[in-house]
């Protein structure tokens, strides 16, 4: 209906110290469009965000909004002139009110006293727009995750925004709120706002969006008409080949039982058994939320555990100790790298050896010859790309510093069961890939390995036997051949289908 | 020059290294007897009780941890020590006696900061003033005199040309260097400091590592606290007042972080050389002792800007061009 640019970039090209993180990118959104933007995660999707909200720059090409050059140095620039960007994290304060926040920094005021009736209806009108029927005076830390978002997205129109950046916003909300949120966007559709939607859940980007833009790697692989693609064309597009590639065939060789988990409850985890064994690899789906990072601390002992039993190779681990789970051979690569798996300022070389040190040491002294050897050789075994091994490793890509945490516990000698939670968040298409036969090498050589992730082409992939976790508890097991994604998506979905009423 | 000068900022120990060397010129420059034998003995004898007590200062730091104990100890394990003298008769008993009166100290403050789960700050702060007071209660606020005249042969002695204590500390570098940066040990702390939560997951014995870091702070304070009580021939309940803050602000002057993980042993001992050659220069210049405070206060406000601005400069570097 409408076709003028809201906002053009062409040829944008945008480096960071060792990535090339976007190449000659060419991106437009028009009045009254939804223009998808989908990858992998590091195709340069966030990247791109962030240059059109106005918070990075870039080394090359143009910017126009409204077709007019933007020379943004800020996203209040960017705000200023209608681009609005609603981030998956959202940026709300809990302790304020729904108005404050929508106004926040812009209270309506008269001699430094804010005018609060004047912004409380006028709250009132934007939530309205956006069909959220609460009180504006409320607390925001009282709303659901929907019901903020939505008070984000009402923050957006009250800035009179004519293109709005929605970064995964339907990543933590269930299909009722999904659906509301789709519909909402059909309206503002309406009102010629300009929308970006970026998601990885492809069904809903092919039901709303009218243009897609795929990004791989840096690249655009192209921008197209939504009407006559599929689903698997879209993976095919993102992935740059067939998705089932990643995965070599194994044949499982399953040998004795090294986990047996057995009635393990901790504070976050309900009840949960499961065995396995030498060369299995068994894994964990279920949505964000069902416990599955609580499910691995709980095993690990990172949490306590209030009851239940773990045996490693059948014996027993006392109910919160790391130290006894890494002794009898049990390691954990944990989802969040940063947080709680690297030791950002020390060597490749220490991050690796730290929990096998009391194996390359004599009487606290550590043999330096031995630990750099054996650090060598997995850094070349796992090909980990650094320069050397007394490289930083807060230095090295996302993907080689998760093949360092992987090579932390395959140099403990007696590791017999792996339990790696997401192995592959925040990982390039490239490294993935390694990853996945590298788990399925290991698997391969005798060791056990869990694998919980919320990636379902990844369970169905790589996993012998599969388990899904919904709120904590253990819903449903298959074996590779009955599980389907549809099943196990199936199972992890809230059972009853009664509307739910957190908003 | 400038790019010089660029360089050493980046490189923390240089600089560090190249402030004490200028600030050791300059004074030289106004007073001669600065670079004597004697004086600069004298200046290793005073730096040797705040780096003895800054070992341990250093990896507890490391740690990201904080022990504002230390001071307290050293009035307390110096009255012990005293006292367990003049019981026995053997200075053996009696330093003894004084470590492990700062084991157990170690212990305690180990104990309330991993099984109870306090903020160190807040816990040594708490030790601080029992210890302080216990040591005023156990001697009525009087000090002791040692009655065993080979006791003070230990502070103020020599070793060929070298005090007994700068001996001391030199064969405590040298063995905690080691443990540093050749040993499980250091590496488990290094790592806490680095990133807690990663050495819990990765299977590291956190909370017994802690202890007993903890409680080598507390023996190494001890043994500061022996020397104090051979030089000064008594144990006295007001002894190592503000001891704590001068240990902590040397440490961190050479570089120790607060945030943990961050820093060597070596840069503190030049943080700890900086500081007393300061003082020992504030001394021989004839400024009244009420500005040394004042001075020391200004370098390490002036040390950690800079050290902070080298750090922003290194972390741009490093995000490159991304704004």
């Amino acid at each position: 209906m409408n076709s003028k640019p809201i906002i053009e970039l062409s040829g944008i090209h945008k480096r960071f110290p060792g990535v090339y993180a976007l190449q000659d990118v060419d991106f437009a959104v028009n009045a009254g469009q939804v223009h998808a933007l989908v990858g992998e995660n590091g195709a340069g999707k966030s990247t791109l965000i962030k240059i059109i909200a106005g918070a990075y720059g870039f080394d090359a090409g143009t910017y126009k909004i409204g077709g007019e050059q933007a020379h943004i140095s800020g996203p209040s620039e960017s705000i200023a002139k209608g681009v609005v960007v609603v981030y998956q994290e959202l940026e709300l304060v809990a302790s304020l009110s729904v108005a404050e926040n929508i106004f926040f920094g812009r209270l309506p005021e008269r001699l430094g006293r804010v005018q609060w009736r004047q912004l409380y209806a006028q709250a009132a009108e934007l939530l309205a727009a956006v069909g959220l029927d609460i009180d504006p005076q409320k607390k925001v830390g009282y709303l659901g995750i929907a019901a903020q978002h939505l008070v984000e997205i009402a923050r957006a129109l009250s800035h009179d925004a004519r293109l709005i950046v929605m970064d995964e916003p339907t990543s933590a909300l269930s299909p009722q709120e999904i659906e509301r949120l789709l519909k909402l966007i059909e309206e503002l559709k309406q009102r010629g706002v300009g929308i970006v939607y970026v998601s990885h859940k492809l069904d809903e980007v092919l039901r709303i969006a009218d243009e897609i833009t795929v990004l791989r790697d840096g690249q655009r692989v192209v921008c197209t008409n939504a009407k006559g693609l599929d689903e698997q064309q879209l993976v095919t597009l993102m992935v740059g080949r067939d998705i089932e590639g990643s995965f070599a065939a194994r044949e499982a060789k399953l040998g004795n039982s090294v986990l047996e988990v057995d009635g393990v409850s901790s504070l976050a985890v309900r009840d949960i058994s499961f065995t396995v064994r030498a060369g299995e690899i068994v894994g964990f789906s279920g949505l964000m939320g069902a416990g599955r990072t609580e499910l691995a601390r709980a095993l690990m002992g990172v949490d306590r555990r209030l009851s239940g039993q773990v045996r490693v190779g059948g014996v027993p681990l006392p109910p919160s100790s790391p130290v006894a789970a890494r002794r009898l051979g049990l390691g954990l690569v944990p989802e969040d790298r940063r947080e709680s798996g690297i030791f950002p300022r020390r060597s490749v070389c220490e991050n690796a050896s730290i929990a096998a040190l009391e194996n390359l040491s004599t009487l606290g002294r550590i043999r330096a010859h031995a630990e750099r050897k054996a650090v060598d050789a997995w850094v070349e075994r796992l090909a980990v790309r650094t320069p050397n091994i007394d490289q930083e490793i807060a230095k090295l890509s996302g993907g080689n510093q998760q093949k360092v945490l992987l090579a932390r516990w395959l140099l403990v000698a007696n590791l017999k069961v792996l339990i790696v939670d997401e192995p592959t968040r925040g990982i390039d298409v490239g490294a993935k890939s390694e990853i996945y036969s590298l788990l399925g090498e290991l698997a391969q050589g005798g060791l056990g390995i869990v694998v919980l992730s919320s990636e379902m082409a990844e369970i169905l992939g790589l996993c012998d036997s599969i388990h899904v976790l919904r709120a904590g508890r253990m819903v449903a097991s298959y074996s590779r051949e009955q599980a389907t994604a549809e099943s196990l998506l199936t199972s992890a979905l809230p059972a009853s289908s009664t509307p739910n009423d957190r908003i | 020059m400038k790019r010089l000068a660029a360089r050493l900022l980046q490189n923390e120990q240089a600089g560090l290294l190249l402030a004490l060397v200028l600030l050791c010129v300059v004074i030289s420059f106004l007073n001669p007897v600065f670079f004597t034998a004697l004086n600069i003995k004298n200046v290793l004898r005073d730096a040797s009780l705040v780096a003895i007590a800054g070992i341990g200062m250093v990896m507890v730091i490391l740690l990201g941890e904080i022990d504002l104990s230390v001071g307290s100890t050293q009035a307390v394990a110096g009255i012990v020590a005293v006292a367990a003298l003049n019981s026995s008769e053997s200075v053996v008993v009696a330093l003894m006696a004084a470590l492990a009166c700062g084991a157990v100290i170690g212990l305690l403050n180990g104990l309330l900061i991993t099984k109870a789960k306090i903020n160190s700050l807040i816990a040594t702060l708490g030790t601080m003033a029992i210890l302080r007071g216990g040591a005023m209660v156990g001697t009525q606020a009087v000090s002791i005199q040692g009655k065993v005249e080979s006791f003070v042969d230990i502070g103020t002695g020599y070793w060929g040309p070298v005090p007994i204590p700068v001996l001391l500390v030199f064969a405590l570098f040298a063995l905690f260097y080691y443990a540093l940066h050749h040993m499980t040990f250091g590496r488990y702390i290094y790592a806490m400091g680095g990133n807690v939560e990663a050495a819990r997951l990765s299977g590291l014995a956190v909370d017994r590592t802690k202890i007993f870091v903890f409680i080598i702070a507390g023996v190494l304070a001890a043994l500061s606290a022996f020397i104090l009580a051979s030089r000064l021939n008594s144990g006295q309940p007001n002894a190592g007042l503000g001891f704590e803050l001068q240990v902590i602000a040397a440490v961190i002057l050479g570089g120790i972080s607060l945030t943990g993980g961050i820093g060597t042993l070596s840069g503190a001992f030049i943080g700890i050389l900086i500081l007393t050659v300061l003082s020992n220069g504030l001394v021989l210049l004839n400024v009244s002792s009420f500005y040394h405070d004042i001075a020391r206060g200004v370098v390490i406000i002036l040390a950690v800007y800079l050290d902070t601005r080298r750090k922003e400069s290194l972390l741009r570097r490093m995000l490159g061009s991304a704004q």
